[in-house]
């Protein structure tokens, strides 16, 4: 799938996460920035989460930033569906 | 009945730790107009991954007639919550409507038509109006239940703590779902800092037949839990009054009094209810 | 080797020597007495009318004639408003004193200024309940050659009387003093309460100073320290922030979490047989361990019955509780709120006790060993109910151990009361980086996601099934608890060791090592 626009999901508060996506130009990989209150503890499952989701939507080409505050899996899953859905322009139901 | 914003995920994930008997997952009111995506996709990996224990699940979806209402249920129907509400429900042709929508869901992913159920909302005059056919409609509305503050808004009356611009509204739906022999659930206390008010609400809201009542805060759930409880004297009573019963009935006498008065069947049924209520099985005693 | 409790604690350790092995909570109580001697309190002299004021706390340090390698001790009842403790050890900087070992009853983040002197080596060795803030962090990367020695508040006492702790300069900030050095800190601008950790510096310190904001005509009153045990007396314009060490009363937290906590917690309580006329209860400040209190308040009206005494750090919802007469008494070695302070003053049942009377191990009976329930928190437990309040999940020193293990060995009925998870990470786990207080002293467990019960309490369990409770095994609880967290990635650690933790008996009970970068 192809990164079509800016967008965002997700939020500050506690046991959330903000994910970030941009387009980048084509062939330029992935480019990956993590940053979360429990780095330590769970910044690898994080990435481990963020490249299963990429490939599941087949995305090759991105830049993503998530900014965690102690998001459950459940909850990362959901905003980086989100942000992948709007910044594809896939998104439905909503304003 | 808890309520908890669609989009907040660290309400959500402990949805099921407060001791609430159902919590009711908001896609509607309490998410704004550009995170209906974003919440509705939250609820889909909650609902798949956390567990609310013996907590009843409600997923209440937005109005047909918004350009969310069927995404909400492509998404969730297919997880089978334990309920689907449905907001300002006013006739019974949008039921019709919704249900039509539900049943072709859960053909194409081979579920049954019987497992979830929906609870009807009612937050409109014409709502209040049309309540006894609603309620009567179809077998999956297990309940009726009440928006106070739409309904308020719906009639142009201004909002009080006692709320009698609405007192009629409540026991109108409390009569239809009565007669249907379904749960009517009773509007919000909006004042979570008003503990007392919260508790002449309940007491009041039990008083007309409600058989529960929604909260915004998990603090005001042991509040309403301690009005619906029986007391212990209650519980005692309706003990007797079954243990008498059983006894009796296994030596073929139907009717017996206890303490010179009575016991009839409407009397062993509200015994039974409040042995219900007080978790007592009633097979052990 | 691996201790009783399964931690591994080298059998020496370099900078402290031979390592005195944790036995059991109780074993080496059980004797009847301490095998190590006490060292005798120093015997001073002052000739009639003799002046102990002194211009600045500069005059008054230079008069104690420091010198490298002292021991010099503060309190931290000023809470993090203190300004002394940063304000002496610069003074001490300033005068070259090198190799200071700080003996503060607990370090918190107002404290962080003196991370610069541990790197200069102005301080080479720390003993204290606790350490937060930039302190704790440094330490835990190896800021000191010494492992830093954390006590607990009756542990404590009993290093001071071996000698293990030996005080040349103490350093007493109090609300109000005279010009003997008679003090309180129940009144004055600054009030914050009880004294009681300072009790034992004031008799054992060869050297004492008292510093106030708030000189009073002779004599004091009430006497907290008195003038017999002080050498110099300084009037300053403040001992510190007014708002951080005045702080209004600890008001109940409105966190749904905490409450679902506490209000199980009540309930166990209720249910466990010692929810009887005449009970001892102590819980602490913080958000689920004080809103018990609010839960037994009801429930004690309720049912009409009325508690023996409160102990401990004392905060003026439990003042309360005194004055509605749910309870006979008060003991206090430290108030949590400011607000306390005029009850201190004013209600002859609520007494102000010393850390010696609260905790010793080694006396004929502290308070806690009369104590009936104790509610405390914990920053991590293990599936043997062993507690850590000291380090947090990325193996730093961040809490304090403070009347912790003490309260909890005291105790009839512990209960430890905490989230099964706070952000994504685990409380409830399999391995926890340090124990401070060990699992046989700890009863019972409530979580929001269930309540479990140390297995050598078997009549408890019975008891709250039967009254419908939610209980369930511990393991269980870890487990699900992963499911939902997922699997942390352990912390690594060097060999090194940068801090020891110090059972009240003077056994050790586990280290902390250093955290790989």
């Amino acid at each position: 799938m192809k990164i079509i626009k800016k967008a965002q999901s997700g939020s500050f508060e506690s046991s959330d996460i903000i994910v970030l996506i941009e387009p980048v130009v084509e062939k330029s990989g992935r480019n990956i920035e993590i940053d979360s209150s429990v780095m330590l503890e769970f910044g690898d499952a994080i990435a481990k989460l963020i490249l299963d989701k990429l490939d599941e939507y087949n995305i090759t080409d991105i830049h993503l930033i998530v900014k965690d505050k102690g998001a459950l899996e459940p909850t990362i899953n959901a905003r980086l569906e989100t942000a992948i859905m709007r910044a594809c322009d896939l998104q439905k139901g909503t304003l | 009945m808890l309520y908890i914003p669609g989009n907040n995920p660290a309400m959500l994930q402990q949805g099921g730790i407060y001791g609430a008997d159902s919590i009711l997952l908001d896609l509607e009111d309490a998410v704004a107009l550009n995170q209906k995506d974003a919440a509705r996709i939250l609820v889909r990996n909650v609902l798949k991954s956390i567990n609310f224990y013996n907590t009843e699940v409600c997923v209440r979806i937005n109005h047909l007639d918004t350009p969310f209402g069927l995404e909400d249920l492509e998404e969730i129907a297919p997880l089978q919550p334990d309920a689907i509400r449905y907001p300002k429900t006013e006739t019974v042709e949008e039921l019709a409507k919704l249900i039509q929508i539900i049943e072709a869901i859960e053909d194409k992913h081979n579920l049954p038509h019987d497992k979830m159920t929906i609870h009807a909302m009612i937050e409109t005059a014409l709502g209040v109006q049309n309540v006894f056919e609603i309620a009567k409609f179809s077998k999956r509305v297990d309940a009726i239940t009440i928006g106070g503050q739409d309904l308020t808004a719906d009639m142009n009356i201004k909002s009080t703590k006692e709320g009698s611009g609405i007192d009629l509204a409540r026991k109108m739906i409390v009569m239809a779902a009565k007669a249907n022999k379904i749960d009517a659930i009773d509007t919000v206390f909006v004042d979570i800092n008003d503990e007392d008010g919260l508790r002449i609400d309940t007491e009041y809201a039990k008083q007309i037949g409600f058989s529960g009542k929604a909260v915004i805060n998990p603090r005001q759930i042991d509040i309403i839990h301690d009005v619906y409880m029986p007391t212990e004297e209650e519980i005692r009573k309706a003990y007797r009054i079954v243990l008498e019963f059983k006894k009796n009935k296994k030596e073929g006498i139907g009717a017996f009094a206890i303490d010179g008065k009575m016991i009839d069947a409407p009397i062993m049924t509200r015994a039974t209810q409040v042995l219900e209520l007080a978790n007592i099985d009633f097979n052990s005693i | 080797m691996k201790n009783i409790i399964g931690r591994e604690v080298p059998e020496y350790i370099e900078g402290i020597g031979k390592t005195d092995m944790f036995i059991g909570a109780w074993e080496k109580l059980k004797k009847g007495w301490m095998d190590e001697p006490t060292i005798p309190p120093p015997n001073k002299a002052k000739t009639p009318h003799l002046s102990k004021i002194c211009e600045t706390l500069e005059e008054a340090i230079k008069k104690t004639s420091p010198k490298d390698g002292m021991t010099v001790s503060f309190h931290h009842h000023l809470r993090n408003g203190d300004n002394i403790l940063v304000r002496s050890i610069e003074i001490l900087a300033n005068m070259g004193i090198k190799n200071i070992t700080l003996a503060s009853s607990s370090l918190n983040e107002v404290h962080n200024p003196i991370l610069k002197y541990l790197k200069d080596g102005t301080i080479t060795k720390i003993w204290s309940s606790g350490i937060r803030g930039d302190i704790g962090k440094a330490v835990s990367e190896g800021v000191l050659d010494i492992p830093v020695i954390i006590h607990s508040h009756g542990g404590r006492v009993r290093a001071i009387h071996t000698g293990k702790i030996n005080l040349d300069l103490a350093i007493v900030a109090a609300s109000a003093a005279d010009e003997e050095g008679n003090a309180t800190g129940s009144h004055g601008k600054s009030a914050f309460g009880s004294l009681g950790y300072a009790s034992i510096d004031m008799r054992y310190a060869k050297q004492v100073i008292v510093i106030t904001d708030t000189m009073v005509e002779y004599p004091c009153i009430p006497i907290s320290i008195t003038q017999n045990f002080v050498d110099y007396v300084v009037k300053v314009d403040s001992i510190g922030d007014a708002s951080k060490i005045a702080t209004g009363s600890t008001r109940i937290t409105k966190s749904p979490m905490d409450l679902r906590i506490a209000k199980i917690a009540a309930d166990v309580i209720e249910h466990s047989g010692l929810f009887v006329p005449g009970f001892s209860f102590q819980v602490g400040a913080g958000g689920a361990s004080l809103a018990v209190a609010k839960f037994i308040r009801e429930k004690m009206i309720k049912s009409k019955i009325k508690g023996s005494f409160i102990l401990g750090g004392v905060t003026s919802y439990v003042v309360d509780m005194l004055n509605e007469g749910l309870f006979n008494a008060i003991f206090d070695v430290q108030s949590f709120d400011a607000a306390v302070s005029s009850s201190l003053m004013e209600n002859s049942n609520h007494i102000e006790i010393p850390a010696a009377l609260y905790a010793n191990p080694y006396n004929c009976g502290c308070m806690t060993n009369k104590l009936d329930i104790v509610v405390l928190g914990a920053l991590e437990i293990d599936l043997d109910f062993n507690v850590n309040v000291i380090t947090g999940s990325d193996g730093t020193i961040r809490g304090a151990s403070g009347g912790h293990s003490d309260t909890a060995s005291g105790a009839n009925l512990t209960i430890v009361v905490c989230p099964s998870f706070r952000g994504r990470l685990p409380i409830v786990k399999k391995y926890i980086h340090t124990v401070v207080t060990p699992g046989e002293t700890v009863d019972v467990l409530v979580t929001e996601r269930g309540i479990c019960v140390n297995p050598i309490k078997p009549e408890l369990e019975e008891n709250l099934k039967k009254a419908g409770l939610n209980v369930r095994k511990i393991q269980d609880l870890q487990e699900e608890v992963e499911a939902i967290v997922g699997k942390v990635k352990e912390v690594e650690y060097t060999d090194k060791i940068v801090g020891i933790v110090e059972y009240r008996d003077g056994t050790i009970i586990d280290v902390i090592r250093q955290v790989k970068k």
